[in-house]
């Protein structure tokens, strides 16, 4: 059975209000949304909304070469900017392509809006050409997603869509678009405010526990602070600052929460889990009070559950419900967004002189620079090959510590994460719960889009770049000069170690033969190509990758190919079972 | 320990809702032992009866993933206080001979009726706990049977509140 296509309700005479096509709706809601970008690839499902988006000057859009790319440049542009990232594809494999970027997305709790386009309504179901069930594949990665069949239904559809992104615990919303429904017309009325009778989102902490929950932070004799990438999207960084500072006590970061708290600060004792400082995850499991902020118990940060913390009382502060007590049992559980509970605590400061015993903060921060005196990220750098940690470390001082670092995932992830040192929330950008590899570079976009003047440098490998390296042509044709920072070592370097560590040097696939000349390929593609083959040339490339202001450079390190990630906490060992160099 | 548990949900009557209950349970590795579902006397909204099993822990999670889910209005583990279970089963048996007359009267002592006859076979409707089911089953040769049809339970607290 086939039912009309066409369009049915087109405005009577006389008729007050503007009616509009659904195309020039999802345009027109995007512009009342504050929307300044959208990232998309075109394609026959969504050629109306294409057509009309043209037409719309205040929503620029990029043009991206991959879907999953564009995903990856919202959801960057998202965590530079704390705005909701906007993504348009098309249906079928636009859909499918974006499904990664979506997914990342979703593991990190970004706030995406993810337009896609879908068959005719008469079609759906018919196997028809270029037809998925997006919404179905894509129910598991998102926070919610839409099917609009009706045309009026569509603006109200994308201001839910919009609010359910932002509020809460973050994340990516998806609203899927048959083609008929962006030529058919409606009255256009974009709300307010949306109010759902089964989504109220708990935003102010319960006063009771927060004020528990202060009294054994202050009552503890060895606390520590562990917080994630919550402390980012909750904006909360200042808040936590002040606490921490009033408070004295030591802080560490998981991989999301990465500039939270300024890294120079003394009181920050680097990242903890897996490839967290000697310092971090000896603390944590030493510490009699643990203060989890924003941050969820992930298996790579708590290493051996039944050994983690063994000593500590839990305070967890976080805004979805079902991230506490879900790993660990928690002893004050505090539901709330995290700003607000963090002033709520710094107000309790203010008005009482409850602080912890002096006398114990002072034994327990002797026993910490122990700790830290074990340098445990050192390495040496001679004079013929190049460490990959050395480059890192140049690429944070000649940047002066400013740049937006974008990472893909691996061994070059690890170490931006351990010697690019993050003084600000929001200039630290990778995907640290999917894990995806080809992040990295379209991310870069995202950044360089949202901050046109300031420097991105995108640290990755030579696996991971090449799993979106097609992004090069986009990075041209919108001239973002993205610095690309490739520590080449020939080899997939994560698994490569775990098969050092785990599998008796048996380095099954993890070699990468015939790689491209990166610098002759970032030539192909209209940029700058520059290479270090020596410690000696690391420092003059970084400089001049840093004076072509105007243009993208991709930087070709040759690294030690056989550099390990340390120290190491091997899966299911305890924090402090860390293998060290 | 595992105990078994009843939870009912209130969610928004629309396409896919309850896909994403279902999909739920899968993807956390959530056991299901049954799931019922149809729409209330406000027909916007369904209400959903899941039987699973699941420890303390994991029982905490189940509700906490179902409330975190947009559609979801209302969830609440029945088992929690005093309610009232009832399962709806449709059983067809061969009944020929002098079976005719103990499967009647077997029906009878389950308080069963028989709502469909032919010259070969019984079927009936019992309703009950799963358990008194189950033992009206139990009570029949196996090779009596021929089709069983189970609803999955329903529930509802005691007393005069919603929940």
């Amino acid at each position: 059975m086939t039912s009309p296509t066409t369009t049915q309700d087109r405005p009577g005479p006389g008729q007050q209000t503007e009616e509009l096509t659904g195309a020039e709706i999802v345009v027109r809601a995007l512009r009342d949304e504050g929307v300044e970008y959208v990232f998309g690839y075109p394609g026959g499902a969504v050629l109306y909304i294409y057509d009309k988006l043209a037409q719309e000057d205040a929503v620029k859009h990029i043009l991206v070469r991959h879907e999953q790319a564009a995903v990856h440049a919202a959801d960057a542009y998202s965590r530079v900017t704390g705005k909701v990232g906007v993504v348009l594809v098309t249906s079928g494999p636009g859909a499918t392509n974006a499904v990664t970027g979506i997914a990342t997305a979703y593991m990190d709790s970004v706030p995406l809006v993810v337009i896609t386009g879908q068959v005719p309504v008469a079609l759906i179901g018919n196997d028809a050409f270029q037809e998925v069930d997006t919404v179905g594949i894509t129910r598991p990665c998102t926070k919610h997603n839409f099917l609009v069949k009706d045309v009026r239904d569509l603006a109200s559809t994308l201001k839910t869509a919009f609010y359910l992104a932002a509020t809460g615990r973050p994340g990516p919303v998806l609203v899927d678009i048959p083609k008929d429904v962006t030529s058919h017309k409606a009255a256009y009325h974009y709300p307010e405010k949306i109010t759902l009778r089964s989504y109220k989102p708990t935003v102010k902490g319960h006063s009771g526990q927060v004020r528990k929950a202060m009294q054994i932070i202050t009552g503890a004799q060895r606390p520590m602070f562990y917080t994630g990438g919550g402390i980012i999207l909750g904006n909360a960084s200042e808040a936590l600052r002040k606490l921490v500072r009033t408070l004295g006590a030591p802080i560490t970061h998981t991989l999301m929460g990465l500039g939270a708290y300024p890294a120079s600060d003394r009181q920050f004792l680097g990242m903890l889990g897996m490839h967290g400082t000697y310092e971090a995850n000896m603390a944590v499991q030493h510490c009699d009070v643990l203060v989890a902020l924003g941050a969820r118990f992930d298996d790579r940060v708590t290493g051996n559950l039944a050994k983690f913390a063994p000593h500590a009382r839990i305070v967890h502060v976080d805004v979805d419900p079902s991230s506490i007590s879900k790993n660990v049992r928690v002893d004050v559980p505090v539901v709330g967004d995290l700003q607000q509970v963090l002033l709520e605590m710094n107000h309790m400061l203010e008005e009482n002189d409850q602080r912890n015993d002096p006398q114990a903060m002072q034994t327990w921060w002797a026993q910490i620079k122990e700790w830290r005196d074990r340098d445990c990220l050192h390495y040496n750098q001679d004079d013929r090959v190049i460490k990959p940690q050395f480059v890192v470390q140049k690429l944070f001082e000649l940047t002066e510590g400013n740049a937006i670092v974008t990472s893909d995932v691996g061994q070059h992830q690890m170490w931006a994460a351990q010697f690019y040192g993050f003084d600000r929330p929001r200039r630290w950008v990778n995907s640290g719960g999917l894990g995806t590899m080809g992040f990295g570079l379209p991310a870069a976009m995202g950044a360089q889009v949202a901050e046109p003047d300031s420097t991105v440098v995108c640290i990755t490998g030579d696996g991971s770049i090449q799993m979106n390296i097609q992004e090069l042509s986009t990075c041209l044709q919108y001239r973002l000069p993205v610095k690309v920072a490739c520590l080449n070592n020939h080899y997939l370097g994560m698994v490569r170690q775990w098969q050092e560590f785990f599998y008796e040097n048996r380095y099954a696939m993890s070699y990468v033969d015939a790689l491209p000349d990166f610098v002759k390929l970032a030539e192909a593609y209209g940029h700058v190509g520059l290479r270090a083959q020596t410690p000696a040339d690391v420092e003059p490339v970084i400089r001049e990758a840093l004076r072509l202001k105007d243009r993208m450079v991709f930087m070709d390190f040759q690294v030690d190919p056989t550099e390990n990630v340390y120290p190491m906490v091997p899966a299911g060992a305890a924090l402090s079972e860390m293998i060290l160099v | 320990m595992t105990m078994r548990h009843i939870i009912s949900i209130l969610l928004e009557n629309e396409a896919g809702a309850l896909s994403r209950v279902a999909g739920l349970f899968s993807a956390r590795g959530y056991n299901i032992e049954a799931m019922t579902v149809a729409p209330t006397h406000d027909p916007s909204i369904s209400r959903m009866t899941v039987a699973t099993r699941g420890s303390d822990e994991i029982m905490e999670q189940v509700l906490k993933q179902l409330n975190k889910l947009v559609e979801v209005v209302r969830v609440h583990d029945l088992t929690e206080g005093p309610h009232i279970e009832r399962e709806l089963m449709l059983v067809k048996v061969h009944a020929m001979g002098p079976d005719r007359e103990e499967v009647k009267r077997l029906s009878d002592i389950f308080r069963g009726r028989i709502i469909d006859v032919t010259d070969r076979s019984y079927t009936m409707e019992l309703t009950g706990t799963g358990e008194k089911l189950d033992a009206f089953i139990q009570s029949l040769d196996p090779g009596m049977v021929i089709e069983v049809v189970r609803s999955g339970a329903s529930a509802i607290s005691r007393g005069a509140k919603a929940i």
